[in-house]
């Protein structure tokens, strides 16, 4: 056997001199650079290339791109294997190695292929009747039906390919780079606009790349090279190949997926154009007839586009079946190609087309007025049989005439590609005398041209694309040259006469299948059976059958299926409705949707000034936010609980020091400062002195905690707040909401500082004589700067504000200072600590030591059901003014006595730690459903206490001090738990206050 | 991805923005006074329309301004965007 | 005729010419006892249920388009039942419990399949209402356990339980009775199910206005004329304010654009249910080897069935963070529906000012796996006017009194 016996000895847009060997289903073939996997097939005579989902039927190859409904492969090996390419589209590259995705233990023997021969228990959703009983069996049937499905297999591991997205504007973006595309864009070219054209093919000029046709004079592929070059001296047009549109998105912006090769593997082309010129083509109808997926039927465009482009021919001994012209130019590539055309059988009466003479004259046996009823063949065609027709679908028909044969190129006329068209919102159109569907009225700035506008001829799709491209350009403002199309040669008529379904010998119901959708084996009896059950909503008969939801997307099927439907329902067409096409045209990576936002990339780290000392200090990290935050800093193998525990006590007894700066920080200036903040904070903001700071709370309009932090009033009308960590932003965003929106007369001005300041926590007894060691310039005694007050100063000799507020109980400053110095004045007041054990501690130990004081965490003590009443705040709200908030803790809910209320938790045995998030029951032994009473939000060991505390949410908790409730989680035996107050280590205060 | 044009920066992106739901909702002066389906009125009820929308758009990674946007909610097309302190032409 | 293998082998035998309709297209009859508004998985529910549960059977169901056409049709089919609120988890085990026998209730396969949801947590405090959520679900009688990652690396294989990754995977609860079903079924099923108890199912017929006399309902116009009804049951999910506004009614709610999307069909790799919520995405493997995966809501208001494009991008990198060897598996279709959601994340199941007509909406992003337990106790507030216990917590009044049940937390992520 010859080396590609089907590969011409000459012509197409192959690369002869560069032979690539490849591998498919464990065979070695060759083919040549410039052929897809499926041309290289085609030329080595392998039809049989996959099985079909349900019945497990051997599949070849039927058409040429993303319509391609059978030859699915896995491509590749490893981290880089692609599961469920098209052989259509996957270009040829040296030891490319593909897989069929079907057929165990192999393609060509698959024991999966029983399920045809019981085929009749296999009908439209036979899988909602059975299967249910008994009870259990459903997951025995599932897992069964799951490893009968699917198609390739994913990688397992992750991908080393990398993605990458691009931003661009322009002004007119063509879709498609065909006769119309090309046309389209360089008008738009010519008038000085920015034009974008892409093209899923490797080469420009979709069917008239390698065509026979001759447009001004010259031979398709000179006019192309000359359109080509024309377009790449315009510098603002970008013409992009192996580049599909695949998503029309609002306000015309559309995403471009280009193969790339090289560090990138796939770019995704954002782009937002003001005019968009669809041009994509459109693509052939099957026939429907008995047997019609059988390796060999191929569609007849395809056919001829093999010999063309690829100088492939699929058969030697062809059977051409059609119902328009166009089959007959297939017929003529033949026969140029070299193959026997055993005849043309035309389901028309009277057609009468010219290739016609050509082929009586070459002796090719024209059958008009019949039909192609069955096909014989199981891996391969073998032959047809053909019946005559006098055009009645209603009465089956007798196959008197067999022919034999290893090729059927059918041709069922053509429907646009309306897929970007419809996802653009455009509605779409059934056109009666062009009998398909077209778009109608549209709803974006786009126009469509070409086929893709049901244009079948060459001169009709050059002049489209050239009134498209100039409206376009004009659209935008340009002036459109005047620019002529080519002349065309020969002009191609159609005369398609619609046959929606061949008529068999036998009635539909019995007859063997005649395929809609091959993929996934939807026939003319699935489509009637949805019907007769009342499924008969276009919809439901494609959910019912799954017609359409192949991989395909139903580029072929779909039409078929929905006249078969009408005729079901003796409705026309156009009442049946089509589907709405969902984006993306052609399946899409995840890897390039997700572009470059994975990985490391996924989510920016933000990091404090300060981080740099944490990690060299062998500190353990949270995710805080977007933050890494330390969350412990272990010593010498510590865990957790011991490096928690040293670092308590060491601030306790002398000396801690904590990074803050991850707390949000607004400025907050204008005359109308003090009114703005009245109406945020509950407490009376007004009566604050300059200097002064205070604990500060912020409800939502529902009354609930919002946020909280110490806010200070440095000046008459400038205030600084702090935020928790995690609502720095969303606080921001909601003073700026309500000053703008609700009250914008008030001259208040915000500015976050949240990056701008590092915060540095100084706590413990010793915390004054370190800074005073290393040198302030002002007094920082109790009495020059008392508890909850701000002064500005100069530390070491760099300004700084001090305040002296504390979250853990003890004497304690936090050192606000410009992020440049922040990390400076950490290491200086690390050096100069040295004396008094200087500690630095972490996220927990921060919980540990408020939890001991019964400070509470927005987010962690409370979830956005918890009032200031039901934290024991009522003190903070003020009783002479409004704030947000306040009319909602009014409201008969927020006001009842049995509402779960913030309070202390001790196990009763003094030793247990209570599980966070344990839930709290007053009758351990109750049944379920338990009632619950409340939960614990907070739980820790102390060591400065020397027993386990906790803090919980207990109903009308306050008033049950001294009762015990039980803490259930897990499997573990409920914990019994005391109420207390939440308040555990010095009350009132003392230490912070006086210290 | 919708275009919204920001009334002080232009056409930008939608990633920019942020959204702030129906627009008009004035906070009651006394709140005080309301009864709770008052109080619940303003605060939770909805117009919700299938249609054109009065809606509040934030250009949050731009100028940080509020602005107030008519929009359909079937099509999306936004008719006109408008500052706060404009009068509302429609 | 009862579904069965032996109905399928018979069948077959007749080139399955035989089977009969499975549920009677219906015109619209003068009056009915009650008429339900809306055609989805939750309105052909309370159909079914009225007529069984409550021997209510001059009932009919209106349907603009085509039943289950909206997010019955449109959703990733999750079903849990692990709520963190009692009010909430108590209703949606009701439904649970629903799902795990509806297939024979039916005899229509939903194909109701108990692979298990993981709900993942990447920081600590993500583990602290992991803790709470499941110690609450167990003393409520709903299976829920709390694993940690070593478990989830064995449980689930090729998920990235790297403690490199950005939002490293700590733990997880999960609850193994949940899992997906088929949604079309679920819609079909009931429909079967209702009509064979003589309910009526008119599709392309649109409300277009409700006849309120004197503060009760009367009946309602509609695209295939006026329809007179005792009581009226209006199940619209996306379009509930739009139907609300033809009883002058206003409502707490607001619609949004919801996504999702699907790969081409795999070879099993994926054997249960994963979501997260700060590494946002949701994703299992369908029967038919599609990866199903759910976005977040869009910000905005919308009624189109589609949202933006970016909402699409973010939810392909969350799940390539939690599963790097999807990279190269393709996206197949995405679609968008309209889901409507209540301040609190919980739905409405009330009686409204208006006598005789009752509202069931606002399931958000969730309103699936609640679809059986949905209709059982609608049904029942319909047929009694007045709430079974299950649902008398999610009235309408509850935004007056501020009585919400916040599953904001259990259920910031959308499924």
């Amino acid at each position: 056997m010859s080396a590609q016996p089907n590969r011409l000895p000459e012509g197409g847009r192959i690369d002869r001199t560069r032979p690539l060997s490849f591998r498919f289903n464990r065979k070695t073939y060759e083919g040549f650079a410039g052929d897809t996997l499926a041309s290289a097939l085609l030329a080595n005579d392998v039809h049989l290339v996959g099985r079909s989902f349900k019945l497990h039927r051997p599949r070849g190859i039927v058409g040429l791109g993303p319509e391609e409904p059978n030859a699915i492969v896995q491509i590749g090996r490893g981290a880089t294997t692609t599961p469920n390419l098209r052989a259509t589209q996957v270009a040829l590259e040296e030891a490319l190695e593909a897989h069929p995705v079907r057929g165990w233990p192999g393609l060509r023997y698959d024991l999966g292929y029983v399920a045809d021969f019981a085929s009749r228990l296999f009908g439209a959703g036979f899988y909602y009747k059975t299967f249910m009983s008994p009870q259990r069996s459903w997951p025995v049937y599932e897992k069964l039906i799951r490893r009968a499905a699917g198609f390739g297999s994913s990688p397992t591991e992750p991908d080393t390919d990398r993605y990458e997205h691009v931003n661009v504007h322009c002004d007119v973006l063509v879709a498609g780079a065909g006769p119309a595309g090309l046309m389209a864009a360089l008008a738009a070219a010519k008038s000085g606009a920015r034009v974008i054209v892409a093209d899923e093919l490797p080469e420009v000029g979709g069917t008239l790349r390698g065509s026979r046709e001759a447009l001004a004079g010259k031979s398709a592929d000179d006019w192309l090279e000359d359109v080509v070059s024309e377009l790449d001296a315009h510098s603002d047009v970008t013409l992009l190949t192996r580049a599909c549109v695949s998503g029309y998105f609002d306000h015309n912006f559309l995403t471009i997926v280009e193969d790339v090769s090289g560090h990138v593997r796939q770019r995704q082309w954002r782009a937002r154009a003001r005019q968009v010129v669809l041009a994509q083509g459109a693509f052939e109808r099957p026939l429907v007839f008995c047997n019609n997926d059988r390796p060999g039927v191929m569609m007849a465009s395809a056919v001829s586009t093999y010999i063309n482009r690829y100088a492939v021919r699929a058969g030697s001994r062809a059977v051409v079946f059609t119902n328009n012209d166009s089959g007959y130019r297939t017929a003529l590539d033949l026969r140029r190609a070299g193959a026997d055309v055993e005849a043309v059988v035309d389901s028309r009466l009277h057609a009468e087309p010219v290739e016609g003479e050509a082929l009586t004259e070459d002796g090719v046996p024209l059958l008009r007025g019949h039909v192609v009823c069955d096909v014989a063949g199981v891996n391969r065609v073998r032959a047809v049989r053909v019946a005559k027709w006098n055009g009645d679908i209603s009465t089956p028909v007798d196959a008197t005439i067999n022919i034999d044969c290893d090729l059927v190129a059918m041709s069922g006329g053509f429907s646009p590609a309306v897929h970007l068209f419809s996802q653009s919102g455009g509605r779409i159109e059934w056109d009666l005398a062009r009998h398909c569907f077209v778009p109608g009225d549209r709803v974006q700035a786009c126009r469509v041209a070409g086929a893709a506008n049901g244009m079948w001829s060459l001169a009709e799709c050059l002049g489209d694309g050239l009134a498209a491209g100039r409206a376009a350009a004009e659209a935008c403002g340009f002036e459109a040259p005047e620019l002529d199309a080519p002349a065309v040669d020969a002009e191609h008529a159609i005369a398609l006469e619609p046959l929606w379904r061949v008529p068999a010998t036998t009635d539909p119901d019995r007859c063997p299948k005649q395929f809609i959708d091959f993929q996934n084996d939807v026939s003319v009896a699935d489509v009637r059976l949805a019907v007769r059950e009342v499924y008969r909503n276009v919809e439901h008969v494609k959910r019912y059958t799954a017609l359409g939801f192949g991989t395909d997307q139903g580029k072929l099927g779909n039409i078929n299926g929905m006249a078969v439907l009408a005729e079901c329902l003796d409705e026309p067409i156009a009442r049946v409705g089509t589907t709405t096409f969902r984006p993306p045209y052609t399946p899409v990576s995840f890897g390039v949707a997700a572009g470059e936002g994975v990985g490391d990339l996924y989510d920016p780290v933000r990091k404090t000034a300060i981080h740099e000392w944490h990690e060299e200090a062998g500190a353990e990290f949270e995710n805080v936010g977007q933050w890494h935050r330390p969350w412990y800093f272990p010593r010498d193998g510590e865990n957790l609980h011991a490096a928690v525990a040293r670092e308590c006590v060491a601030t306790r007894r002398s000396l801690g020091i904590m990074d803050a700066s991850t707390l949000g920080k607004i400025d907050v200036r204008g005359p109308d400062a003090v009114t703005f903040l009245e109406r945020i904070y509950t407490h009376d903001v007004g009566k604050m002195q300059a200097g002064r700071c205070a604990y500060g709370i912020m409800l939502g309009e529902d009354g609930m905690l919002k946020d909280d932090g110490v806010m200070a009033r440095l000046s008459e009308q400038r205030f600084y707040l702090t935020t928790t960590t995690g609502g720095a932003a969303a606080v921001l965003a909601w003073l700026e909401s309500w000053l703008q929106t609700e009250w914008p007369e008030l001259d208040v001005y915000l500015t976050s500082l949240t990056d701008q300041y590092s915060t540095i926590a100084v706590a413990g007894p010793n915390s004054r004589r370190l800074l005073e060691k290393v040198g302030c310039d002002i007094d920082l005694s109790h009495d020059a700067f008392p508890f909850m007050s701000t002064r500005e100063a100069e530390l070491a000799n760099v300004p700084v504000s001090l305040f002296r507020v504390s979250f853990s109980g003890e004497l304690a400053f936090e050192v606000n200072i410009d992020s440049g110095h922040a990390l400076a004045m950490w290491r200086l007041l690390m050096d100069a600590g040295g004396e008094f054990d200087i500690t630095p501690y972490g996220t927990e130990t921060m919980h540990v030591l408020r939890a001991e004081k019964g400070y509470v965490i927005v987010g962690q003590d409370t979830d956005g059901s918890v009032t200031p009443v039901d934290l024991g705040m009522k003190w903070m709200l003020s009783k002479e003014k409004d704030y947000l908030g306040r009319r909602s803790l009014a409201r008969p809910d927020s006001t009842r006595e049995d509402r779960k209320q913030f309070v202390g938790l001790l196990s009763v045995d003094g030793s247990t730690v209570v599980p966070e998030g344990a839930q709290l029951v007053d009758d351990s032994s109750a049944q379920n459903p338990v009632p619950m009473c409340g939960h614990v939000t907070s739980s820790y060991r102390s060591a400065c206490l020397g027993h386990p505390i906790a803090l919980g949410l207990v109903a009308a908790g306050r008033a049950r001090k001294g009762e015990t409730v039980y803490a259930c989680a897990g499997d573990v035996e409920p914990v019994p738990v005391t109420i207390t107050s939440p308040v555990f280590y010095d009350p009132k205060g003392d230490r912070q206050r006086d210290g | 991805m919708l275009l919204i044009r920001c009334p002080w920066c232009g056409e930008r992106a939608e990633t920019e923005f942020s959204y702030g739901g129906e627009a008009g909702i004035k906070r009651p002066a006394a709140p005080d006074r309301l009864s709770d389906p008052e109080w619940a009125d303003y605060l939770f009820m909805r117009r919700n329309p299938r249609g054109a929308h009065r809606e509040l758009w934030n250009h949050a990674q731009g100028c940080r301004r509020w602005f107030s946007a008519e929009r359909d909610t079937v099509s999306y097309r936004i008719a006109r965007t408008w500052r706060l302190d404009e009068e509302d032409s429609g | 005729m009862k579904y069965s293998a032996w109905s399928l082998f018979k069948n077959a035998l007749r080139h399955n010419r035989n089977w009969p309709e499975a549920w009677r297209k219906a015109e619209p009859k003068k009056h009915y006892d009650v008429v339900i508004v809306g055609g989805g998985g939750h309105g052909l529910a309370t159909a079914y249920y009225l007529a069984s549960e409550q021997g209510v059977r001059n009932v009919a169901v209106v349907e603009k388009g085509w039943i289950g056409g909206g997010n019955t049709g449109r959703n990733t089919t999750i079903v849990r039942s692990n709520y963190l609120w009692t009010e909430a988890a108590l209703l949606y085990e009701k439904s649970m419990q629903l799902w795990e026998s509806l297939s024979r209730e039916l005899n229509y396969n939903v194909m109701f399949s108990q692979r298990g949801v993981y709900n993942l947590g990447h920081t600590l405090q993500d583990m602290r209402d992991i803790e709470r959520r499941v110690n609450a679900n167990r003393l409520n009688g709903i299976d829920a356990e709390v694993v940690m990652a070593d478990e989830i690396a064995k449980g689930i294989p090729f998920i990235n339980t790297s403690p490199d990754a950005r939002y490293p995977i700590l733990g997880a609860s999960l609850q193994r009775r949940a899992g997906v079903a088929r949604h079309d079924a679920v819609a079909w099923g009931f429909a079967r199910a209702a009509n064979a108890l003589g309910v009526d199912i008119i599709e392309q017929c649109e409300v277009t206005g409700l006849d309120v006399d004197g503060g009760r309902i009367t009946g309602l116009q509609s695209t295939r004329g006026a329809i007179g009804a005792d009581r009226v049951g209006v199940v619209v999910a996306g379009n509930a304010s739009v139907v609300a506004q033809m009883a002058d009614l206003r409502l707490p709610i607001e619609s949004h654009p919801l996504q999702a999307f699907v790969s081409e069909p795999l070879k099993p790799v994926l054997d249960t249910v994963v979501m997260s919520n700060a590494v946002h995405g949701y994703i299992s493997q369908s029967d038919k080897g599609e990866l199903v995966i759910g976005a977040g809501i869009d910000a905005y208001n919308g009624y189109g069935q589609r949202g933006s494009y970016p909402t699409i991008e973010h939810a392909m990198q969350a799940i390539l963070e939690l599963f790097p060897i999807f990279s190269r598996v393709r996206m197949l279709r995405l679609w968008g529906g309209i889901v409507d959601v209540c301040p609190d994340a919980c739905p409405i199941i009330s009686r409204t000012p208006v006598d005789g007509l009752y509202f069931n909406c606002g399931w958000g992003t969730g309103g699936f796996k609640a679809t059986p337990g949905s209709g059982w106790v609608f049904a029942h507030t319909i047929a009694h006017d007045q709430p079974h216990a299950l649902n008398a917590a999610f009235d309408l009044e509850r935004f007056e009194t501020g009585a919400l049940i916040d599953e904001h937390g259990a259920a910031a992520v959308a499924h």
